[in-house]
């Protein structure tokens, strides 16, 4: 586990990180509820292609989102190698998609930098910020924005 | 939720379960019951809105409720009796009263033309028997003092001092309460303790003392020497307590009585003069580790009340907001002489304090005040004992709770089926005891199921209980006379069902009583009582229950259903129906039979609307008719909107359940039936009826071109709206329960999905929306296509 090793008065909080293809992602720990492994989801009609479909999490029906799909990036079928991250967004919970989950890293907010302009609209949609860790970077996922009725219309 | 609003809640809670109580009452009481424990229980419903109105000071409700209350005290002192006409009035004000109470719970208004009339009715019953009382005898004990004793509201205020609440004016109440002559002659010593519970049960410890008064005369001495310094006060416990000694021959039965219904929440000793010394000059004395507050609450409880100086001595200079922060107002010592006066209401909100102090929470007096003047034992014990007011063994439990207990059983269910075909799956013998194990522990999870179900489960009673109002207000409102029966109140439905039961029950007995019973001549005419009888029942029938609107009035006038049918063009002229097929026109969208639109149906939605909204909840409605002798309707409902009978196909390589209440029959379509219109859409031809074939499949979007027809089957559905149209599927899994689980509740609402289940295997299917897809078939199909090519 990797500390950063930061003082003063900023918001300290752990971020759960985890992979998508080569990129390096986070999370607020506090949102993630579970951690399970990816299991065939039942598709839905009409929906975005990053909506993978529902699973049934202990009796609730659960919606899976591809995070990577979602960011743009190229995403393979998943298999039982990928990971489910369960998240709360505001009351909803949602499964997110990802590769794998690496690391539990415990920092302070003044460590997060805005995200240049040089990135996409689609990313800056979703990326609330990024900071260096070890000389990799972690971008921090804006969670709300994630599920697809904003843009409804434009899907 | 802040304390306050959460109190409140709780009120109005506890609010629809009286005024439930109250009514029952009253119902029995029109019945000719008059039976003085019906009354009590009547008295003690309206009594507790009151008192509880009066914690959150909702004056409007308490000014109504105290004249409703003033009434069937008379009654339960046996100087009003029952007739007709009293039990019509005391109906009438409990709507009245119900009313009121869903005023101050929405902040909204009342109807005040209607209540200052029901008060002018009230007050003309209790001037009627006053004025045939003092006519007998001239009886001046009861009734003087009760004119006196006007019921003052103490005004719970946890947040700020409630400047223009009604203010109490506490010598004054006790100078009520007690009797302004001081005892001759003392026979009893009463003391009397109140526990925090009695004020958390929104009693009233100068209502008891009133009851006392009636008893004889009495003298009241306050005890405040339990009242802790400011610091240490708490605003749930009780600390004062009462000594009263009251004359005259009274049993010690009689003098119980007063305390009927706070006994058990008091500690309470009667006892003669004489044998209680001690008891009469309750202990003044505080404990000595109290410091200069104890002195001073000492020094108020004993002397005539001086509150700025106990207020100058108790309060520290320096507090913030001295109106807040003043310590409870010990209530006035001994017989309150007249000259005792309120404290200056701008400095001491003593209305708040005394609240603060007493009524705000259902605490227990673990803590129970030092310094208790001797207690009777006996007494107590008889008091724990006896409890005949105890309270029934429920629980209030958030739905949420239950459901979410529900959700972990289904779980339970499906995991437990996936255990036992893993364990079969993997070679054990039937006979292992793994295998036994599980088959208990099948059984066990079945019954855990049922009991969970249960729980949701509960009796049409409360959607019933509104009905009795409704056909009065209905029945006046048309001119006629209607009797109501119900049946079967004690039906239990899963409370999902409960919650909507009450509008299409509403929209069938407006229309019982509005266009299925004559007027009062008619039916004198047409040889029958003049009161029309509509009946309400509920049943279960094969798993569902039953709802039946019986009236016996005039019936469907066949010709007349037949004629406007034609008129508004929903049948042909030369239509050949049976008598059945043309009660069941009634049902048709824009259908209403109501010559004059009135106020109560027909507003031009009528019966197609309740069938709909039934439909809606997977249930049917159908009528049976007899010309000149009634007319029923019977709805069958699901039991629970928690499961759904479905049956399972699948489509496209996906698992779907469609509703079975929307199914009305499957066929494999023969090529030669299935034709083109247009580009895409086809129909098929079942019976020489061609409905659209909608291939499910497409529909939804997971499969482009469509399945040829005669290789899958054909699911006849019939949507709510009453169109028909067939669902082209591969294949017919079977017909199964499932329990309908939200999408909407992660994710967002889908368009032609209806809902979510999961299966034996512990997969999500999906519920189709057949209305969705019969209607977007129909009107939107070319927007559709779009849609799913871009």
């Amino acid at each position: 586990m990797t500390d950063t090793v930061t003082q003063g008065v900023a918001q300290r909080r752990e971020l759960i990180a985890f992979r998508i293809g080569d990129q390096e992602f986070c999370v607020d720990i506090m949102s993630v509820r579970e951690i399970r492994g990816w299991a065939p989801a039942t598709p839905l009609p009409r929906t975005p292609s990053f909506v993978k479909g529902v699973i049934n999490l202990r009796g609730a029906v659960l919606p899976i989102i591809d995070l990577g799909a979602r960011l743009g990036l190229d995403t393979s079928e998943p298999t039982a190698r990928h990971v489910i991250m369960v998240v709360h967004i505001g009351e909803r919970t949602i499964g997110l998609l990802v590769d794998a989950v690496s690391d539990i890293i415990n920092m302070s907010d003044d460590l997060v930098q805005p995200t240049p302009d040089v990135a996409s609209d689609q990313v800056k949609t979703f990326v609330k910020g990024l900071f260096a860790l070890d000389g990799r970077m972690v971008s921090l996922i804006a969670l709300d924005r994630v599920l697809p009725e904003t843009e409804a219309e434009a899907a | 939720m802040d304390p306050f609003e959460s109190i409140k809640a709780t009120f109005f809670q506890e609010c629809e379960e009286l005024l439930t109580d109250m009514e029952s009452g009253l119902l029995a009481m029109e019945q000719g019951d008059d039976d003085s424990e019906t009354i009590n229980a009547v008295f003690r419903a309206v009594h507790s809105v009151k008192g509880g109105a009066g914690a959150f000071g909702l004056e409007e409700l308490i000014r109504f409720a105290h004249v409703f209350e003033t009434v069937l005290d008379e009654m339960r002192s046996g100087r009003l009796h029952l007739t007709d006409e009293v039990a019509k009035v005391l109906l009438r004000a409990s709507d009245v009263l119900a009313d009121h109470v869903a005023a101050a719970r929405s902040g909204g208004g009342v109807d005040e033309g209607r209540t200052v009339g029901m008060i002018a009715d009230l007050q003309a019953l209790i001037d009627q028997d006053r004025a045939a009382e003092l006519g007998l005898h001239d009886d001046n004990a009861s009734a003087p003092a009760d004119e006196d004793f006007g019921f003052v509201p103490i005004v719970l205020s946890l947040d700020e001092p409630a400047s223009d609440a009604p203010e109490v004016d506490v010598a004054a109440l006790m100078a009520a309460a007690s009797d302004p002559e001081p005892a001759t002659n003392p026979t009893w010593v009463v003391t009397f303790r109140p526990k925090a519970d009695m004020y958390a049960k929104a009693n009233e410890a100068a209502l008891v003392l009133r009851e006392l008064s009636r008893l004889g005369e009495i003298e009241v001495s306050l005890d405040a020497s339990a009242v802790p310094p400011l610091d240490q006060l708490s605003a749930e416990q009780a600390y004062l307590c009462w000594t009263i000694r009251l004359a005259g021959d009274r049993s010690e039965a009689d003098i119980r009585e007063a305390f009927e219904f706070v006994e058990d929440d008091c500690e309470l000793s009667v006892v003669r003069d004489g044998e209680a010394a001690d008891a009469s000059a309750p202990d003044l004395a505080i404990d000595d580790d109290s410091d200069a507050s104890a002195s001073a609450v000492e020094a108020a409880a004993a002397a005539p009340l001086d509150l700025d100086a106990l207020l100058a001595r108790v309060q520290p200079p320096s507090e913030a907001a001295p109106a807040d922060a003043a310590p409870p107002s010990p209530e006035p010592a001994k017989t309150a002489p007249a000259e005792t006066n309120a404290p200056d209401p701008a400095k001491l909100d003593v209305a708040g304090l005394i609240a603060l102090a007493e009524k705000a929470s259902q605490d227990h007096a673990q803590a129970a005040p030092p310094a208790a003047p001797k207690v009777d034992v006996k007494t107590e014990a008889r008091a724990s004992a006896g409890a005949p007011t105890a309270a029934t063994p429920t629980i209030r439990v958030d739905l949420d709770r239950v459901d979410r207990l529900i959700n972990a059983v289904g779980e339970l269910v499906i995991q437990q089926a996936m255990l036992s075909q893993r364990v079969f799956e993997s070679g054990l013998a039937r006979s292992s005891d793994v295998a036994l194990g599980l088959e208990d522990l099948e059984l066990l999870t079945r019954e855990i199921q049922d009991s969970v179900m249960a729980i949701r489960a509960q009796p049409v009673k409360s959607v019933f209980q509104r009905m009795p109002r409704l056909v009065r207000e209905v029945a006046d409102l048309v001119g006629k006379k209607v009797r109501l029966v119900m049946d079967g109140e004690n039906t239990e439905v899963d409370k999902t069902v409960i919650e909507r039961l009450s509008d299409p029950i509403t929209h069938m007995l407006r229309n019982a009583i509005d266009h299925g019973l004559e007027t009062p001549e008619e039916r004198e005419a047409g040889g029958k009582g003049v009161e029309g009888t509509v009946r309400l029942a509920a049943l279960h029938r094969g798993g569902r229950i039953v709802i039946e609107v019986q009236d016996d009035g005039r019936g469907i006038n066949r010709p007349r259903v037949r004629g406007i049918a034609v008129t508004k063009g929903l049948i042909a002229e030369d239509a050949v129906l049976s008598d059945d097929e043309i009660d069941n026109l009634i049902f048709l969208p824009g259908f209403s039979t109501a010559d004059v639109v009135s106020d109560i149906s027909g507003r031009g939605v009528g019966m197609d609307v309740v069938k709909r909204s039934i439909q809606a909840l997977g249930g049917r409605i159908s009528i049976t008719s007899e010309p000149g002798k009634g007319s029923k309707f019977s709805m069958s409902l699901p039991l629970t909107l928690a499961v759904l009978d479905g049956m399972v196909v699948s489509a496209a390589d996906q698992t779907l359940v469609a509703p079975l209440s929307n199914i009305v029959e499957s066929l494999t379509p023969r090529a030669e039936d299935v034709h083109l219109i247009g580009g895409r859409d086809a129909v098929i031809c079942i019976r020489d009826t061609f409905v659209p074939l909608i291939d499910v499949g497409v529909a939804l979007g997971f499969r482009d071109t469509p399945l040829p027809p005669a290789s899958g089957v054909a699911v006849l559905v019939e949507s709510e709206g009453g169109g028909k149209a067939a669902l082209l599927v591969e294949a017919i899994q079977g017909q199964r329960q499932v329990v309908i689980k939200s999408l909407e509740a992660n994710y967002q609402h889908i368009h032609g999905v209806a809902a979510a289940t999961i299966l034996g295997d512990g997969r999500v299917a999906l519920i189709l929306d057949v209305d969705a897809l019969v209607t977007t078939s129909r009107r939107k199909a070319p927007r559709i296509e779009k849609r799913m090519a871009g």
